[in-house]
């Protein structure tokens, strides 16, 4: 067995929901269109056409930028990257080169714990550069002819690529669920990978020890890039796969990274192989050079500064989770859970919010939540909390044991009981804190006050 | 007079007054472009039935509050125009009708003016001459056997034979300064960003300006003040306010207080003598009138062609990529000699590992060329120099050398690769050959442009 370590790199492609296109006013609505429907001159690449970039794109990126923790450099421009595909109407693809909205960030994820007890360690992900591009046309394939529908030419597309830093599948996973969740709470885009919206292109290889009398030496197997990847579930299978097929062709023919051996597979899920699509010999030189439709862009400090605020008041999930810990005293388990989503964690923070009164603690509601004791999939936020505070009372104390208490406390306290028949009501509240620290807080406060105000009646 | 002789100043007066209809107007364009297009091959299609129906229309409800109202334009055959064919000069777009109008299309035909056809060019916009039109060369009305020059050949030419009353041009290179010095004409480069590109056929989206060719300067000046202004559509337009550009030619202004530069890199070897001397005897006429005549240098001049035959090609051959043969009919088979060979050079421009040495350099060379005219316009308002370094060649003359064709942008292209604007007017002939000056400034300074050459013009005339 070949002693050797996995090397990845992830290039993922987000489309932006923006209600237009990146270079022209048309709806960037493309899923379940009427096939060319969404069209104008500019993104069919009519003579003359001309792009206009699209603001509101441009901002996500950089929000997107600074939530992965880049620098957003004060320069960035567009380029053309040439080349010939019927799906790229004007024979270049307006992208980005060498000078992106957004470099150098990274990403915290969590290493698989080697067993269930084990913590799990933060592994940090470089992020190289965050980029915004245009997509594509969809070339249908028939059986005697591809069509085209150019709805989706054009549509905002935002590159995300990491420094080779995944050593194992798991990894690549959790980035992208991390990197998914990302998006979708800062509500640049729905990142289905099942509809195109997220696709991820894996770079792969090995670092191998060789055998024999170089034993001991450590050399890397060619590049790989992985194409088709449209669920998380393929992008593992085909990184996997490749794992074993690099390490067997290795074995086979000892073959190492060069300049120029870099390949290009895709994934055949039917097959659930990955096949050879194109050779470095066969790769393309894209002659990129700056779009001169399009000015640079000079970033202001006060604009960056703006931006940085911006995504400061948006909470990401690795801030809520530490504050649902530190402040609600949620176990971290239980703050992940219910972080997983925007629309979740919203969820849960006006249960919270709304238990105070009830004196429900976070943690209890937490774990009423997570653990399906009520039902947050179809009742309002305070539905859930009358729930659990009925509920709670009702489990803690049956409503005549509480009514002992409650008896207990008015003979205890014959001056306050004396002054509130007196007219004096607001000592009311004074005896319900007395209720409430006799049942050690297990009972509702506006059932306590209800048996309270019947007692005093008499 | 015919009508089709008149300025648009003189058209407008006289439409106006009633003196003439709208329709008799157009009439006397198409009756013009009947007797002289077999000859001159101007037009590539003639809208005889769009403009006639238009002038109709317009006699109907004549209001004259629109700036150009009842005037026949012709549009280079690159303007795309809905519903006309629109074929840049080339075979590869035969056929091909757009589905929109181009913005300056759009504001013309707002402004009231009649597009009376689309006119001749070098395919693509792709020369000096106007033979590298895949519809047959354009002569020269001064001398048939001439060239009119190029590549904005039909529309100097439609100009200067009165087959319209003003045509619109594209300027890339000198493309419109060009075949104006040898028809005769005004023509107008306007400043990079200052008149809409959206619509008209790409050449090198970083030089491409949006000009035209008119019989006097005043004309020039009225329909840059219709085609200028800012398009949410073109990201490089500008959003500095229009200005009036014809106050500043109105009534008699002297030259007195204009400082006048002549660059003596212009004035170089390869120019020709009877040129120099034109040229130099309107400096003459300037300098009576009151102007202030400064020698300039412009240090990096001889090395702008050399960086336009990088930077324009280099985008060219990305401009060229969408006429993929899938779409627009024809293949790309059809791409004529000099397309295919800027096409060839801009990709091997930008190929890995050139594009540092090519690209990267001849951009660095524009910016240095910025910074000459920055430097030489904080001494002097404008400059003054020929348009082209010969007076107009014979058909055939220079086909196959294409070096010697480059040369012609030699005075030019500098213009194009600052940003600058640049006006053409007619200074005299050299036997019987027009010959050309060309007034330069900084950025958005036409209206300084205008006044110095209506002063010129007025003195000639």
């Amino acid at each position: 067995m070949i002693n050797f370590k996995t090397i990845i790199g992830l290039e993922v492609h987000v489309e932006l929901k923006t209600s237009s296109k990146m270079f022209c006013p048309c709806s960037a609505e493309y899923f379940g269109t009427e096939p060319n429907s969404h069209t104008c001159p500019v993104c069919l690449g009519l003579p003359g056409a001309l792009p206009v970039p699209n603001q509101k794109a441009i901002e996500w990126t950089i929000l997107l930028g600074l939530a992965l923790g880049c620098q957003i450099p004060e320069i960035s421009k567009f380029d053309r990257k040439n080349y010939f595909y019927p799906d790229l109407p004007k024979g270049y693809q307006i992208s980005q080169y060498d000078m992106p909205l957004a470099i150098n960030g990274s990403l915290v994820i969590k290493e698989i714990a080697t067993s269930p007890s084990a913590p799990r360690n933060d592994k940090i992900v470089r992020i190289r550069r965050v980029h915004l591009e245009e997509d594509t046309a969809k070339l249908i394939h028939g059986e005697n002819a591809t069509l085209i529908d150019f709805n989706r030419s054009g549509v905002p597309l935002v590159e995300i690529v990491t420094e080779p830093d995944f050593t194992s599948t798991e990894q690549v996973k959790e980035y992208l669920q991390k990197l998914q969740q990302i998006i979708r709470y800062l509500g640049i885009s729905d990142a289905d990978m099942e509809k195109g919206q997220m696709r991820c292109e894996p770079t792969v290889n090995l670092e191998c020890e060789k055998a024999g009398e170089q034993e001991g030496e450590m050399v890397y197997t060619p590049l790989v890039e992985i194409k088709n990847i449209n669920s998380f579930k393929f992008a593992q299978k085909a990184i996997d796969y490749e794992i074993q097929r690099q390490l067997e062709e290795f074995e086979k023919t000892g073959q190492e990274k060069q300049s120029g051996n870099k390949t290009t597979r895709g994934w055949d899920e039917v097959k659930q192989k990955t096949f050879l699509q194109r050779t470095k010999e066969e790769a393309e030189d894209y002659r990129y050079f700056p779009e001169p439709d399009i000015p640079p862009f000079q970033w202001t400090e006060t604009e960056i500064r703006n931006s940085k605020f911006e995504i400061q008041k948006i909470e990401l999930p690795d801030t809520k989770i530490k504050r649902y810990i530190k402040e609600l005293g949620l176990t971290e388990t239980n703050a992940i859970i219910l972080t997983e989503t925007k629309e979740k964690a919203e969820y849960f923070e006006k249960c919270v919010k709304l238990g105070q009164s009830d004196r429900l603690e976070p943690l209890e509601i937490a774990n009423a939540i997570i653990n399906k004791k009520v039902d947050s999939e179809t009742l309002d936020p305070d539905q859930i909390i009358k729930l659990l505070a009925t509920k709670k009372s009702a489990i803690s104390l049956t409503e005549s044991n509480l009514k002992k208490m409650i008896e207990q406390v008015l003979a205890d306290n014959p001056k306050p009981v004396a002054d509130y028949k007196g007219g004096k009501t607001p000592v009311l509240e004074y005896l319900i804190g007395q209720v409430a620290r006799l049942t050690k807080g297990q009972a509702g406060p506006n059932l306590v006050r209800n048996i309270l105000v019947e007692k005093l009646k008499n | 007079m015919k009508l089709n002789e008149l300025t648009i100043k003189e058209a407008r007066e006289g439409l106006k007054k009633k003196q003439f209809s709208c329709l008799e107007l157009v009439k006397s364009c198409l009756e013009q472009i009947n007797k002289t297009n077999s000859k001159l091959n101007s037009f590539i299609t003639v809208c005889e039935e769009e403009a006639t129906e238009k002038a109709v229309e317009i006699d109907r409800g004549f209001r004259e509050r629109k700036p150009l109202l009842g005037i026949p334009i012709a549009l280079k055959d690159l303007y795309c125009t809905k519903g006309i064919k629109t074929t840049a000069g080339s075979k590869v777009l035969e056929n091909y009708i757009p589905v929109y109008d181009a913005t300056v299309v759009d504001k013309l035909k707002n402004a009231g003016a009649i597009i009376i056809g689309k006119t001749n060019c070098d395919a693509w916009a792709h020369g000096a001459s106007g033979e590298n039109s895949d519809f047959g060369p354009t002569r020269n009305p001064w001398n048939l056997e001439r060239t009119p020059g190029g590549s904005s050949s039909g529309s100097a030419v439609a100009a200067a034979a009165d087959e319209c009353l003003a045509a619109m041009g594209t300027d890339t290179g000198g493309s419109v300064r060009l075949p104006a010095s040898f028809c005769n004409v005004v023509g107008l480069k306007p400043t990079y960003g200052r008149v809409s590109r959206y619509g008209v056929v790409a050449m090198a989206s970083s030089l491409d300006c949006m000009g035209h060719l008119t019989k006097t300067v005043e004309d020039s000046a009225l329909i840059l003040g219709v085609t200028a202004g800012f398009d949410p559509k073109d990201a490089t337009s500008s959003n500095k306010p229009v200005e009036d550009y014809l106050e500043g030619i109105r009534g008699n202004r002297g030259t007195r207080r204009i400082r006048i530069g002549l660059p003596k890199e212009y004035f170089g070897e390869g120019l020709d003598a009877r040129i120099k001397e034109k040229i130099l005897g309107a400096l003459g006429v300037l300098e009576d009138l009151g102007a202030k005549i400064i020698e300039v240098s412009l240090p990096h001049t001889k090395y702008a062609l050399a960086a336009y035959y990088i930077i324009q090609p280099a985008e060219v051959s990305s401009n060229l990529a969408r006429y993929d043969g899938i779409r627009f009919g024809n293949d790309r088979d059809k791409f004529g000699d000099e397309a295919k060979r800027r096409i060839m050079l801009g990709t091997y421009i930008l190929s890995a590992g050139y594009y540092d040495a090519y690209y990267l350099k001849a951009m660095k060379v524009r910016t240095l060329i910025k910074r000459d005219f920055n430097e030489v316009f904080k001494k002097v308002d404008v400059l003054i120099s020929p348009v082209s370094p010969n007076p107009p060649f014979k058909l055939g003359e220079k086909v196959n050398d294409p070096m010697q064709m480059y040369l012609a942008d030699i005075y030019t292209v500098t213009a194009n690769l600052a940003g600058i604007p640049g006006l053409s007017i007619p200074a005299g002939f050299v036997d019987g050959l027009p010959v050309g000056m060309q007034i330069l400034g900084p950025q958005f300074s036409e209206k300084m442009l205008f006044q110095v050459g209506k002063i010129y013009e007025q003195s000639t005339h």
